[in-house]
């Protein structure tokens, strides 16, 4: 009988060895005459074990990890294909501590299914949300995702059944269901996760959006950055399509929703929701004024509900097991759950998805196990490149959309990059005006000018004398309040929070006084 | 009745340009939003997208040179210069950042001989940055063509490239 071995083929993975590991495994069974199916599943985000190997035993999936093309004799040797024991042996995949205490609900098939495989979606409950949705209104499709307290996971944390209400009562005769994928945010991953990873769940959400507010066409806006995601929502949609679940009839039900991936450029500003409708539409990717808002007058200037992957990812088990179910995890007006990205200098960085409460200390330190170089943490950027410098004093912060706030941060998409104390935060600082200055579309004054002006100023500090310091950052401090409160979108709006936080919480860096310790 | 089509003349174009644009435009130029979709089809066939190219693009899409041009230069991932045989995507980010990818880049910079936007003397790399790769479990990252690398040190960078070397 065929043994089934798991290796992932999500991008991480490979760009750890995960092809030619699968191939040693393919020769390595031949050559010994024994019959091994090999699953390229997604990864289950344990990153520091990639490539993580998994073998279906009558025990359950036995995980085996960090695994090197080199490994693979002395694997088939200790007969892992029976579970056998190995210095690289995990033990049962369900059992590893880092994985039991999470929340999975928007990543539960994570690297359980074959994201290439219809069928194996299904059998993981897949098209659940969707069968129910075709049983519901409209409205009352929307009322489940208001009640379920969902919040866009994108990084504004808008409601997201709001925001479909406000297009389902916008008459129109053509309306668009537009995913921003374009995940542009450094230190998050968790829409390249889902889109290698678990396809069909995003393409479901989609659809059950367009039934909920009566549009028939969806695009998905992927960033060029992720070939791999392409290639797997483009197999995926296809699947979809032969098998009904997509196109004009869905599912009998005489439904229609049309999908489609287009490529982005490599521009960060198109992850902005108005730019990126404007790049849709085939022009540079430059903010639109709001209002009129994309739910009113969107893409070709029709009502457009335009959602983060992760939001429309997590509209299918809100259908299926009801708005309750999921707004009973979290706290306060943060509900459900948020897949938290860790990531930078951390030695078990991955994907953990838990309901909102967390606290930052307990995700750095239990989940992460502290640096990877084992230096102490002094720096902390949470939601992207336009986040806060989070000092290792306020790691106490529960995941929380309000607490984060509360202490001039946001969570954003989710992403945690951990630095250790050898971080320069004047050069942070500088490295934030210096990314908005590139990438920013360039449509009004303050983002444009005030981030190059900001890149000049930091210098200045830096190499200034004390008075030169001490009159450039009263400027700095005045320019980062210009762009705050002058600029049309988040990227001039935003990029002074990493600039300001390393002033507040590391003047040190900045005053030429502070010992560097070397790596 | 379709509207007439421009009929100023064209500014010489060479051959193999003009029928990529024109099998790119054909197949793709009627879809809502058209514009990048073309661009990606000129620039996947040749490689870049041509200054020569984009007049005939214009003309093809019923929009003006200056349209075209202001998309081609907007986006950081058309070029419109050749690139070198393989593109190495070096991602500059926070995650990388923190895990030595300044150090990584000027290493990767001196061992090639070239800046950001620049390609090998020898023709076989084209430099680019890059902020984040979804990769940043596995800091720092780089993409080569559509190959993704991740832990990627100074030695590990070497020893890859002497492996890529025939």
């Amino acid at each position: 009988m065929s043994i089934t071995v798991y290796v992932p083929r999500d991008a991480s993975a490979l760009s750890l060895g995960a092809d030619a590991v699968a191939k040693a495994i393919q020769a390595e069974a031949s050559s010994r005459h024994l019959d091994v199916n090999i699953v390229r599943n997604g990864s289950r985000g344990l990153y520091w074990l990639e490539p993580l190997v998994e073998v279906e035993t009558p025990a359950g999936r036995m995980a085996y990890g960090p695994v090197q093309p080199t490994d693979v004799l002395g694997l088939f040797d200790a007969d892992f294909l029976h579970g056998g024991d190995d210095v690289l042996k995990l033990g049962p995949t369900e059992e590893i501590a880092w994985l039991k205490s999470q929340q999975r609900l928007t990543f539960a098939r994570m690297g359980l299914v074959d994201p290439r495989s219809l069928d194996d979606y299904l059998a993981h409950d897949g098209y659940r949300g969707l069968t129910a949705a075709l049983e519901m209104e409209p409205a009352a499709i929307v009322q489940a995702v208001i009640d379920s307290g969902l919040r866009g996971r994108g990084g504004a944390a808008f409601p997201t059944g709001i925001k479909w209400k406000t297009c389902l009562d916008a008459a129109a005769e053509r309306k668009y269901i537009v995913c921003n994928a374009d995940e542009g945010d450094s230190g998050t991953f968790s829409d390249r996760m889902i889109m290698e990873g678990d396809p069909f769940v995003l393409i479901e959400g989609m659809t059950i959006a367009g039934l909920a507010v009566g549009a028939t066409h969806g695009y998905i806006y992927l960033r060029i950055e992720y070939p791999h995601a392409q290639r797997a929502l483009e197999a995926a949609i296809e699947a979809a399509k032969a098998r009904g679940y997509l196109g004009d009839d869905i599912c009998g039900s005489g439904k229609v929703f049309h999908l489609e991936v287009r490529m982005a450029a490599g521009a960060y500003i198109c992850g902005e929701e108005t730019s990126l409708l404007e790049s849709l539409e085939g022009k540079r990717g430059q903010v639109r004024f709001k209002p009129p808002l994309p739910a009113i007058q969107g893409l070709f200037g029709k009502p457009t509900v335009i959602n983060n992957v992760i939001s429309l990812a997590t509209v299918p088990i809100i259908l299926d097991r009801g708005a309750a179910f999921y707004r009973d995890f979290g706290l306060g007006k943060s509900r459900g759950t948020l897949p938290l990205q860790l990531a930078g200098n951390v030695k078990r960085p991955g994907l953990v998805e838990r309901a909102f409460g967390l606290t930052l200390r307990e995700l750095i330190e239990e989940y992460g196990g502290g640096t990877a170089s084992g230096r102490p943490v002094r720096a902390v950027q949470v939601g992207g490149p336009l986040g806060a410098y989070i000092p290792a004093s306020k790691l106490d912060t529960p995941v929380d959309y309000e607490a984060f706030a509360a202490i001039g941060g946001m969570l954003g998409h989710g992403g945690v990059v951990v630095f250790d104390d050898t971080v320069d935060m004047a050069a942070q600082a500088r490295f934030a005006m210096e990314f908005c200055a590139i990438e920013s579309c360039g449509k009004c004054t303050p983002c444009r000018i005030g981030s190059t002006r900001g890149v000049e100023v930091i210098d200045r500090i830096v190499a200034g004398d004390r008075a030169e310091k001490a009159r450039n950052e009263v400027l700095l401090r005045d320019l980062c309040r210009t762009m705050v409160d002058g600029s049309l979108c988040a990227l001039g709006g935003m990029a002074p929070f990493p600039v300001l936080s390393a002033l507040d919480h590391f003047h040190e860096d900045f005053e030429g006084a502070r010992q560097r310790t070397a790596p | 009745m379709k509207p007439a089509k421009s009929v100023a003349p064209l500014p010489p174009i060479d051959d193999k340009i003009r029928c990529a644009v024109l099998d790119v435009t054909g197949r793709l130029k009627d879809q809502p939003g058209a514009l990048l979709p073309v661009l990606h089809g000129v620039q996947a066939a040749l490689g870049y997208v041509p200054e020569e190219a984009i007049a005939l693009i214009a003309r093809e899409m019923n929009l003006s040179r200056a349209d075209v041009h202001g998309v081609v230069t907007f986006y950081h991932y058309f070029r419109m210069q050749p690139a070198g045989k393989r593109t190495i995507y070096l991602c500059r980010a926070e995650s990388c950042q923190s895990m030595g990818a300044a150090k990584l880049e000027q290493h990767i910079k001196q061992r090639l001989g070239v800046d950001f936007h620049q390609t090998s003397a020898d023709g076989r790399w084209t430099l680019e940055p890059v902020y984040c790769l979804g990769n940043c479990a596995c800091s720092p990252a780089m993409l080569v063509d559509d190959e993704l690398k991740g832990r990627v040190t100074p030695e590990g960078f070497d020893a890859w490239l002497l492996s890529e070397i025939p």
